[in-house]
């Protein structure tokens, strides 16, 4: 490569082709969940309703898009020794931060997440993305790798939430307020399974209540995702 | 008769891995060879026991409102709680290197990746939530880990013995691995039973 003597100086914020893949990559070929399988532990268990899962997804987003940004401007400073407990640091301070938001802005949701969200701190995806991607790169390319990572872990969550949620509870959105019935035996819900002709051998499917369906699901995406996107088949 | 009651509901009924979801990354990612998941299994059973008392002490003494200062920091405890977890996993690390170097090679970056381990933290703040007290929250450390210990093995030897099957080329390796979870924890459901107030609670 002929590199000039004059380096021409990179402006702080540009949105080229590298950036608009930070943020699109981690929705299919790199997926946080389905591809590098981080993160998954604080998340599934609150993924039984849509709208936890959303403010999870919110809350993920949030922490890792600013850990990136502050572990990448930090980053020429931070020891490698102990590099872990700085990294650490950022990111309990960042989830106290979501913690306390939270609980005063929204105390129900608060109470139906409980540790799940403290267990955002331990959420492997955070940590992978400040050990691969932060320590080596500028902040606002970190920052739109975070925001990218949050989004399609964030995507996952809300896939998986409105399945179980439909036929766990034959509602979507449960606790919100725009929550909306669809199938149930009484007469709130859209389609009355009471007295309608032909839904009158539903019921819900008491499996997707279950942490198992979780996991189901997941290992159902999973092959959705590899079936059509080949090159990430694993060959071991 | 309460230690053990919290030691089994622990292990088995509401299973860390199965029914909390809890250390997945390390359960899907250590869980190729029965070896390597036995010695993390242990490790993880010695951390929690470990911290899980260690974290009650300073959740009752350092940061409750009658605690030793007097005021409410409950807002310090995830900081505090990650800090008493990164410093035993140092040492469980340092301990293992000295008295088992083939494990210490074969453990590799996931003995220190126990520090991010979500069981470690959640079962902290499980205990926090749960209002255990000391003797329980010590049958809780040794239980979770235990039961941890029970599901990464179980996949283990699942996954070692269901390479020579033919799986959709989709679902090979971690699909696999998701749907296996999902039976056990189904499995695992069945042994609600022992506890009287779970089963009834269902």
């Amino acid at each position: 490569m002929a590199e000039t003597a004059v380096k021409e100086k990179e402006p702080l914020f540009q949105f080229g082709k590298k950036e608009r893949q930070l943020l699109t990559d981690p929705l299919n070929d790199n997926n946080p969940i389905t591809v590098q399988v981080l993160g998954i532990c604080s998340a599934l268990a609150v993924t039984s309703l849509v709208y936890p899962s959303v403010v999870m997804a919110v809350a993920v987003t949030f922490v890792t898009a600013f850990s990136n940004l502050f572990t990448s401007m930090l980053r020429n400073y931070i020891p490698k020794q102990v590099r872990m407990i700085v990294q650490l640091v950022i990111i309990a301070s960042l989830v106290t931060v979501v913690e306390l938001l939270l609980k005063s802005f929204n105390y129900p949701i608060y109470k139906q997440l409980s540790v799940y969200i403290g267990l955002i701190i331990t959420n492997c995806i955070v940590m992978g993305r400040l050990e691969a991607f932060a320590m080596a790169n500028k902040p606002w390319r970190s920052f739109l790798d975070g925001i990218g990572n949050g989004l399609g872990y964030g995507a996952i969550l809300i896939i998986v939430g409105i399945i179980r949620e439909i036929f766990g509870k034959g509602s979507l959105f449960a606790g919100s307020p725009i929550e909306m019935k669809i199938i149930g035996p009484t007469a709130d819900y859209f389609i009355n399974t009471t007295d309608s002709a032909f839904f009158g051998w539903y019921a819900n499917n008491n499996l997707m209540v279950l942490p198992a369906a979780a996991m189901f699901i997941i290992g159902i995406l999973i092959w959705i995702q590899r079936s059509y996107n080949t090159k990430l088949v694993d060959v071991s | 008769m309460e230690f053990l009651n919290t030691f089994i509901k622990a292990a088995f009924i509401e299973n860390l891995v199965l029914a909390y979801f809890l250390g997945m990354c390390s359960y899907l990612a250590v869980s190729k060879s029965v070896k390597t998941a036995f010695g993390l299994g242990l490790a993880v059973i010695f951390v929690l026991g470990i911290t899980m008392p260690i974290n009650w002490v300073i959740s009752e003494y350092l940061l409750s409102e009658n605690g030793l200062f007097g005021v409410d920091l409950t807002f310090l405890r995830f900081i505090l709680f990650i800090a008493v977890i990164a410093s035993m996993v140092q040492l469980v690390e340092m301990v293992v290197e000295k008295f088992s170097p083939s494990l210490y090679a074969a453990l590799g970056i996931f003995l220190p990746l126990i520090t991010v381990n979500c069981a470690i933290l959640g079962g902290s703040l499980f205990m926090v939530s749960r209002e255990y007290s000391f003797s329980d929250s010590i049958a809780f450390g040794l239980g979770g880990g235990f039961g941890w210990f029970l599901a990464i093995i179980a996949i283990a030897a699942i996954r070692e013995k269901i390479r020579y099957s033919n799986v959709p080329p989709g679902l090979r390796g971690l699909g696999m691995a998701f749907i296996l979870t999902g039976l056990m924890g189904i499995a695992f459901m069945s042994l609600m039973g022992i506890d009287p107030a779970a089963y009834a609670a269902n």
